[in-house]
């Protein structure tokens, strides 16, 4: 029985062996590493770890990028507020009702160290309009960002899974009844709806989260209620139905997989969306809080500096963001691939 | 000469590109004739190639992914049309050459009108005027038998029943007097009674057009009925041709033998059916001889009784209306242990619901099923649950009954964790080895997923799921219709070792006349939802009493 036990040992679940096929591709091994960098960021920027002074004003107004230091820049000049330094002579003793105090005030200044930081003119990626530097914001504002779109992505995706299957699974009452619940949803502007929930969540980022997977589910239901109708019918299910399998069973442990992937389309979709949704909500006051700092916000600081002709944090965040979705959208199509047993390999 | 031969197929090679360097060889240097006026068969099984060669005189296959040795020929009336332009074979298809298909249902456009597709032939080939194309339209419906041809012009091919839309097809290919038909499998998708119509009417036009037929089959008796000369092909290669008359009495290839003899004839009914590995290694003269005898006997036990059973199914006929369709009405048999009752009924005929009806898979409005001294159609869903185990189903498609996500292991531990048969997982998986081995899998098939085996194999995990319960009753619902001649025997007869080593009851559920007369005691006849006639096998296919059992009967291509 020495066959049997080896078998058993190579017997692997189908998630199991789903991840080994997806370890398998090079691109995706790339594109989980990419992720991972991303990840850890935003959970070190979370602990505090990273990123932490992304607010504190170490450069010059629109500082250089390190790699154009010497490029003229006016604004960054002009910006600079000189500090004169005040000189004592007898004039000012004399009409100054403080005098008396000075060398007290002396005697205590002493027993502080006083060193101006000199602002610096180039920063690694360059400085927004405040000097702060790009680097340690880009990474807070992934931290808001990643949080608030995979989170808000994976909810709804749930969300909008669990609604789907039930609806389509059992159709008749439950199906009329979720229909019912769907299209009052879908019939509200997506921005009122929005709007409604934002003004009874009290405001932060967890009723962003809140706020876009609960009114983001409605794609994702209606996509997997219809595979659900499509798949209830087919000769697998019956079968599974014939040898008494429950109703959860076939509808998770038999269907889902043979639906995943257009779940994990759906969620590398809602990432991106979510990202996006968080900037609308945050313009109108009802997103991530105003002394933090999101992927969104920097685009949308980014208008006018490009008239000034400031493009590094377009270009900062812009490829941050882009390699990020890139990479989640490729991973989730590879998972996919990874998924379905059949799917042909390079 | 080549004036008596209408198409000369010289040392044609098609190969298809599947990857950057792999290449899938369909055809290996076929070269057959088909002369004027006369009807060529091609046979073979899947993936033998009979279509491809069928698809390259009809230029239809993808020209990607093609290729075609250089020194292939297809000779037209003498002339080369591998060396003619894309144009000028665009016009011959459809002028010379035309082709049916096997299912006239995806074959016509739904939204046209089945005149307007008719006519647009006419008008493409003919440039006939509008009127005229009409009227010549007309004439073909009535040539291949519609009835009512005026009115039925303006039909959409929804409105036409199978054996119809089959018949407008030939109309159409046949409305620019082709000297070469080719039809590919084109009663495969009928029924026993339309296909003999179909046959009949092609018979008729080729006297009529004096044309010829190519014809693509992988049903030998109906070759041996109509064909003028056979070409038996095996995985791109012809492994046989020849007159009929004598490729039928004295076959000389191992191959066509074997074909002949492993599908099951109404006429005999071996112990065991010869597969086609018995005749390639040679073992021809050591099949067991002798026929097996059927019939069930009053003092058999009965395990199953079915009792006026009713299944009616609501179809929408309005917001709020409806109307009730009977599917299953009223119908009553018993199965005996360790028999086998057949139910043959052409589709439509509702022999499918009542298998899933009885096994409680759609709901049922009537009757009683008795298993065990219990009503099973009484009971709640919790307390049918153990009886699941007890009554399995082996479904026609292996290819969409095996989720595509579970390994055969997984396939196979289900049911018996569903029903806690076995202590653990590790002797689960034991038993789920030995019935591997026993259905003729291999151990290595535990990790592997369904779509990396054939259709008989796939079969085969679809019988061992279920002997993994143990049941009392198997349904088979057309469970050998979608496989090959050969892998139907073995399936067949591994079904037929199984119940005699487990004692198990089938109810065989099937269009096939021949299959089901070769492994049914008691054979059930149904049409349109009622039961027509319920006998002991042999006593029905020697002295049907039925008209419609009559007719049915007289279909079988070969009988």
């Amino acid at each position: 029985m020495s066959g049997i036990q080896s078998n058993v040992a190579q017997s692997k679940g189908y998630w199991q062996s789903a991840m080994k096929r997806l370890w398998a591709d090079k691109l995706a091994r790339v594109c989980i590493a990419i992720l991972a960098v991303y990840f850890l960021c935003a959970i070190g920027a979370r602990l505090g770890l990273i990123g932490a002074s992304w607010n504190e004003e170490v450069g010059v107004t629109f500082a250089n990028p390190s790699f154009m230091a010497n490029a003229p820049n006016p604004q960054g000049k002009d910006s600079f507020i000189k500090q004169d330094v005040l000189k004592i002579d007898d004039a000012t003793r004399a009409v100054d009702p403080l005098a008396p105090y000075y060398d007290e005030i002396e005697k205590r200044a002493a027993h502080y160290q006083q060193s101006s930081r000199e602002p610096k003119w180039s920063l690694p990626l360059g400085g927004d309009k405040w000097g702060r530097d790009l680097v340690p914001k880009v990474i807070k504002a992934g931290e808001v960002s990643i949080s608030v779109g995979v989170s808000a992505a994976v909810l709804a995706v749930i969300l909008g899974t669990m609604l789907g299957a039930l609806g389509g699974f059992f159709g008749g009452k439950v199906g009329d009844l979720l229909e019912w619940f769907y299209n009052i949803f879908t019939s509200v502007p997506y921005i009122l709806l929005v709007l409604a929930f934002a003004a009874v969540f009290p405001k932060g980022i967890t009723t962003v989260v809140l706020v876009l997977s609960l009114t983001g589910w409605t794609n994702t239901y209606r996509l997997i209620r219809s595979e659900y109708i499509k798949q209830r019918s087919r000769d697998y299910v019956m079968a599974a139905d014939a040898i008494g399998a429950s109703s959860s069973r076939k509808m998770f442990a038999h269907i889902l997989p043979n639906v995943s992937h257009l779940v994990l389309v759906q969620l590398s979709q809602l990432v991106v969306e979510f990202i996006k949704a968080e900037v609308v909500l945050s313009f109108l006051g009802f997103g991530v809080p105003t002394d933090s700092i999101s992927w969104g916000i920097m685009i949308n600081e980014v208008l006018p500096e490009l008239v000034l002709g400031k493009w590094w944090q377009l270009a900062t965040v812009g490829v941050v963001m882009s390699t990020f979705v890139v990479a989640f959208g490729l991973f989730t199509d590879l998972l996919r691939d990874a998924l379905d047993p059949k799917a042909t390999r390079r | 000469m080549t004036q008596d031969n209408l198409l000369e197929i010289k040392n044609l090679r098609v190969s298809f590109r599947l990857g950057k360097d792999s290449h899938f060889e369909a055809l290996k240097g076929v070269s057959y004739l088909v002369p004027c006026n006369s009807v060529v068969a091609l046979v073979g099984e899947s993936g033998s190639g009979k279509s491809v060669s069928a698809m390259a005189i009809m230029d239809l296959l993808p020209r990607a992914n093609t290729q075609i040795a250089p020194d292939s020929q297809l000779l037209f009336e003498g002339r080369d049309l591998l060396q003619q332009s894309e144009q000028a074979r665009r016009g011959l298809c459809g002028k010379q050459i035309s082709m049916i298909f096997q299912d006239p249902m995806t074959s016509l456009n739904p939204v046209f009108r089945v005149g307007e597709q008719i006519m647009e032939v006419l008008r493409l080939h003919e440039s006939l005027s509008k009127p005229a194309a009409r009227k010549r339209a007309v004439e073909l419906l009535r040539e291949v038998g519609i009835p009512d041809p005026e009115t039925r012009i303006d039909s959409y091919a929804h409105e036409l029943s199978g054996g119809q839309q089959q018949r407008v097809m030939i109309a159409m290919a046949i409305a620019c007097k082709p000297k070469l038909l080719i039809a590919d499998e084109p009663t495969t998708a009928l029924d026993v009674t339309i296909q003999k119509q179909i046959i009949e009417l092609l018979m008729k036009l080729r006297e009529t057009h004096g044309m010829s037929i190519l014809f693509i089959t992988h049903d030998l008796e109906l070759v041996r009925e109509i064909a003028d000369y056979v070409v038996v092909m095996q995985q791109g290669s012809i492994k046989e041709q020849g007159p009929s008359a004598e490729v039928f009495s004295a076959p000389r290839d191992p191959y066509t033998r074997a074909l002949l003899a492993c599908r099951p004839n109404v006429a005999h009914r071996p112990l065991r059916l010869p597969v086609v590995e018995d005749f390639l290694t040679g073992r021809e003269g050591d099949l067991p001889q002798g026929e097996r005898a059927r019939g069930v006997s009053a003092s058999d036990p009965i395990i199953l009784e079915v009792r006026n059973l009713k299944k009616t199914f609501k179809v929408k006929t309005g917001l709020f209306s409806h109307k009730e369709v009977g599917a299953v009405n009223g119908v009553s048999f018993k199965l005996a242990r360790g028999k086998t009752v057949g139910i043959v009924g052409e589709s439509g005929s509702g022999k499918t619901t009542l298998g899933k009806t009885i096994l409680r898979l759609n709901s049922c409005e009537g009757g009683e099923v008795i298993f065990g001294g219990k009503n099973l159609m009484g009971m709640s869903a919790q307390e049918f649950q153990p009886y699941k185990r007890q009554l399995q189903i082996v479904f026609q498609n292996p290819y969409a009954s095996l989720n595509p996500r579970f390994t055969v292991g997984d396939i196979l531990l289900e049911p018996m964790r569903i029903h806690a048969i076995h202590a653990n997982d590790k002797d689960r998986t034991e038993h789920a080895m030995q019935l591997l081995k026993r259905v003729g899998l291999d151990e290595r098939a535990f990790n592997k997923y369904p779509h990396e085996f054939s259709g008989g194999q796939r079969q085969r995990v679809s019988v061992a799921r279920c002997l993994t319960m143990k049941p009392e009753i198997l349904v088979c619902d057309e469970s050998v219709s979608a496989l090959d001649v050969s892998v139907q025997a073995q399936v067949l007869n591994l079904l037929q070792e199984l119940q005699d080593e487990y004692q198990m009851s089938y109810l065989f559920i099937s269009h096939d006349l021949s299959v089901v007369k070769y492994i049914s005691d008691e054979v059930l006849v149904m049409n349109k939802g009622d039961m027509v006639e319920y006998a002991n096998a042999d006593e029905l296919y020697r002295q049907p009493k039925h008209p419609y059992t009559q007719k049915l009967l007289a279909a079988i291509p070969g009988a």
